[in-house]
Order: structure tokens, then sequence, then C-alpha cells
């Protein structure tokens, strides 16, 4: 009697069917994920659209406006000038080998403006934020809330998505002046207290230093940072599937590829604005 | 609008036509998720002035049926008529104006959390920016016709289920809709409060005459709608004498997807189809 390979169940037929799981799983991955780039440009370019369309519903996006920008001003404050502080801190104990202290204040000021003030910023309020949008237009999903308001005759996409994009992108620019404010007054507390500096040096490095094309740099990025945390929490908030255990994925995904694509678009940023404003 | 004291005066003349177009047409309408098809080959009408019950068990894809009927979703593959336009592929956009002349009352509401009742019922007004007194003129008397003035104020949080299906139905109401779609509106409700959601149905029906879809699995809300008609005298619901069913309602009933039965109550309690008997008696 002769038996088959596949049919015995032995090592290489085992090892087939493994290999062919493992390349289903992997198509199933990628074509998930095209499919997801797809549905999101798609919905990022309607929601870019209506921003110039009208009607535009001014009353929601002043409420969003409260909500994302005086709502994180707090953690936002705190985060800048701890980040500022602790910038001052390392800075002077590497300086200070060089005997090059007095420069803390420059350091501060360029590293806060041009890098650290926008994607710290984009961070902290994507957390708050994103995850917010996320958790409750999903919730009003599995409710039936934007079902409901789509056959009373009101756009979602207009009502409920292109405000909180609207107003993620004016208040980041806003919370990224307020961040590199307190980062250079962090810095400048840590100076003179901590490290026994003179303020008025650290003061004059920080600004003196300062050109035009860093704040350039640096207020730019919160624009593009904006729209992506906007644009991804109501994305991932209008595509909520399975009930309340839905809107937790949904919540999850918003934060995570909001932070992920914040500083991937930022290095992309980086590059640009370094070619268009050399460093002199 | 609708009038301050709806539950007394008789219901405008709306008796359409006998050759008048219908105002909800499905032709062949199929739709699939990921699966097998949840609505197979569907094709029936509604009437100016008709009221039709959508029978039949959970999962048989009713919700998925009324949801075509304003564009909420897309069929894969047949042809839907709302108001004499075919909506089937039409863009999203051009839907809006179309759908905001229809009324739906959602399973479990539907109400906008956020905001409290009076903005709720007025949302389609006040998006349309009409005056504000106007507005509370309107929702106070969307809110005596379901019999629930005392929750103006409220926030949807603090109402119990039957309130909020009032609410929606009010919400659904305020616009004078050319067409009312419920989905299981006494769904999850304990009898009485369903008696009551029949009877604010059954009000509307004979006093405004605006044709209507609902879905229910519960045969009990039919023969309601059936055997009853709302009594403008007295107020409220009363039963017809006996033999007698209202005009213009009529049945459908759906099986695994497939439309299986189309016509009047008679024709139903006679059917011989096995599942029509099965889920009758």
């Amino acid at each position: 009697m002769r038996y088959s390979v596949e049919e015995s169940g032995s090592p290489p037929s085992l090892l087939r069917t493994a290999s062919a799981m493992a390349i289903r799983l992997i198509e199933n991955y990628a074509k998930n994920l095209v499919l997801t780039v797809q549905d999101y440009s798609i919905f990022a370019a309607r929601a870019f659209s209506n921003l110039y369309r009208p009607p535009i519903y001014w009353p929601e996006f002043l409420v969003q406006a409260d909500i994302i920008g005086f709502g994180s001003l707090s953690i936002v404050i705190l985060s800048g000038l701890s980040t500022g502080g602790v910038l001052a801190l390392q800075s002077a104990a590497t300086l200070s080998a060089f005997g090059a202290t007095a420069v803390t204040g420059q350091f501060v000021s360029l590293t806060m403006i041009r890098e650290l003030g926008p994607v710290l910023t984009g961070v902290m309020v994507s957390g708050r934020n994103a995850s917010s949008m996320a958790s409750e237009l999903g919730s009003m999903i599995v409710t039936e809330q934007i079902d409901a308001m789509r056959a009373l005759g009101v756009d979602p996409m207009r009502k409920l998505v292109t405000p909180r994009i609207a107003a993620s992108i004016t208040m980041l620019f806003f919370l990224t002046i307020v961040a590199d404010a307190c980062g250079i007054a962090g810095g400048g507390l840590v100076t003179v207290l901590m490290n026994h500096q003179n303020g008025t040096q650290y003061l004059d490095m920080a600004w003196e230093h300062l050109r035009f094309a860093d704040i350039v740099q640096g207020l730019v990025k919160p624009l593009f940072f904006g729209y992506i945390l906007g644009s991804i929490g109501c994305f991932y908030g209008m595509r909520t599937t399975g009930g309340t255990q839905g809107v937790g994925r949904s919540t999850i995904s918003a934060v995570v590829w909001a932070s992920v694509l914040i500083i991937f678009v930022d290095f992309l940023l980086t590059q640009v604005l370094l070619r268009l404003f050399p460093p002199l | 609008m609708i009038p301050p004291d709806a539950s007394t005066q008789p219901g405008p003349e709306q008796d359409p036509a006998p050759d008048a177009a219908p105002v909800v047409v499905f032709r062949n309408v199929s739709i699939a998720f990921d699966g097998p098809p949840v609505l197979d080959d569907v094709s029936f009408s509604i009437a100016p002035g008709e009221t039709r019950v959508l029978l039949g068990p959970a999962g048989v894809g009713k919700s998925v049926l009324l949801k075509l009927v304003n564009g909420l979703l897309r069929p894969d593959q047949g042809h839907i008529e709302l108001f004499g336009q075919e909506i089937a592929r039409m863009p999203e956009e051009q839907l809006f104006p179309i759908r905001a002349r229809t009324g739906m009352v959602f399973q479990e509401g539907a109400l906008f959390d956020s905001l409290t009742v009076r903005d709720n019922v007025a949302y389609q007004l006040i998006q349309e920016r009409v005056p504000d007194e106007e507005i509370d003129q309107r929702v106070r008397d969307a809110l005596r016709f379901v019999e629930l003035e005392e929750t103006f104020d409220l926030y949807p949080a603090s109402l119990s289920g039957g309130m909020r299906r009032r609410v929606a139905i009010a919400r659904a109401l305020i616009h004078q809709p050319e067409l009312l779609l419920y989905d299981s509106p006494t769904g999850g409700l304990d009898p009485l409060t369903s008696t009551t959601i029949m009877e604010l149905i059954v009000k509307e029906r004979d006093v405004y005459q605006t044709p209507s879809l609902m879905v229910t699995h519960r045969i009990q809300d039919a023969l309601i709608l059936c055997n009853h008609h709302f009594d403008q005298e007295q107020g409220r619901m009363v039963p017809l004498p006996k033999g007698q069913t209202a005009p213009g309602t009529t049945f459908l009933m759906l099986e695994e997807g497939r439309l299986i039965f189309d016509g009047t109550l008679d024709e139903l309690v006679r059917s011989t189809n096995p599942f029509v008997r099965e889920f009758l008696e």
C-alpha cells in the first residue's frame, strides 16, 4: 500500500499548509492596509475640500476650538515647561565640557521652535483629541446617531468632521506657540535656578540667534499636524464597527496612527523645509 | 407644521388619486455584506397614503431594507425610486435634500445625546435657520402630538426608552415628511409602552395619512395597526368593527433576504406558505 506525503500529514505537508496560511495572512493584511490607505485618502480629500465650500458650521467650529484649544492648554503648558527644562539641563551638562554653557538659550529656543514644540504639541494634543474624536464619533455610529443625521438631510462630513479638522489646524498652531514660549521659559527657569547662570544672557542668546526661517519652520508644521490629528481621529471614528468594542479599537487606532503619522510627516517636512530654508 | 390641536381635529384631506405615482419603488434589489446576500431580488412599492408593514424574524434584512429606502445604504443590484427619483446610484450630496423629505424613527430612537429634546426635535429646523420663536412653537406642537410636552428642556439620558421613541417620532414628524420609516418602533419595550407607541403610529396614519413603512418582528403590532383606527373625537385609538381592517395598510414578509409575501391582512392569514404560517402561529 502506498501513502502520499499529503495524506500522511508529514512535515513537508504541514510546512506547505503553514506557509500557505502565512501567505494568506500577509495577503489579507496587505489588502486591508491598502484599502485603509485608499479610504483615508478619499476621506481626507473630501474633508479638505469641505474646508473651502459652504455651508461652514461656525458654531461647531467654535465649540471644537474651545475643546481642543482651551482643553489642551494645561497639558501643553506642562509638557512645554518640562521639555524646555530638560533641554536646558541636558545641554548645559554637555556644553559645559566645551565651556559653552552661554549658548544654552540658543540651543533650547531653536530646538523648541523648530522641532520639539510642534512635534510634542502634535503628539500630546493627538493623544487627547484624536482619541476623543474617534470615541465620540464612534459612539455616534454605533448608536445610529450618524445615520439619523444623514436621514435628517444633514451631511455628517460637513457638520461633524470639517469643524473638528478646521479647529485642530487652527488651535494646534496657537498651542504650538504656547508650547514654544513655555519651553523657552522652562529652560530659562532651569538655567537660572538650577544651573545658576545668567538669565539675561539666556534670553539674549535665545532671541538673537532666532531667524525668520526658524519661526516659519516651527509654524508650518502644526498646520500639517493639526490636519493629521483631526482627520485621523474623525476617520477612525466614522468607520467604527462592532459596538462598544469597536469604539475602543477605533480610539486606539486613532491615537497610534495620528502619533506615528505626525512623527513621520515631521521627518518629511523637515527635509523639505531645510531645502527651502537652508541653515546658514 | 403640526397643528396644536392635532389630536382633536380631523386630519387634512390627503387621499391620493387612484393612479398617483408610488412614493417608493424597489425593483430586483439585492445587497450583501461580505457573505451571502442579505436581500435578494426584492421588489415592491409604496403608494401615496399607503402604510406597509414589513414582517419577519430578527436577522432577515428588515432594517437593511429600510435603510435602502432613503439611501442610507446602497444596493449591489437593482433600482430604488424615492419620490420618482432613482436613488440607488445617486451621489450622497444629492441625496440629502431627498432624505430631508422623509422621516425616520430608528430602533433605539437615535437621539443626539448632547442635545436637549427641543434641539433634537428641531434639528432639521435649526439647520434651515428657522426663527427661534417658530422653532419653539413647532417643537411644542410636535411634543404635544406625542404627549411629551414636559420634556422640552430635558436631555435624552433622562428619558425612558419609550419616551425616547416618542421624541424620535416627534423629530420625524416635525418637518411634515412625505414618507415615514419606522425601524422596530416597539422593540425592547414593555407591552403598555408598545401600545402607546402603536397608538401614535395609528394616530399619525389616520390624521396625516403620510405613506409609511414599518419594520417589526411583532405580529401583535401589525395587528394593532390593521385592526384599529384613531378616533379624533374621542382623541384615542379604538378597535375597528369586527371584520373590518384599516384600508391601505398592507403587509410584506421577508425570509432570509427574499420577499415571500406582499398583500393584505386577509391574504396574510390565508397564506399557505409554511414560513408565513409558522411566523403567524
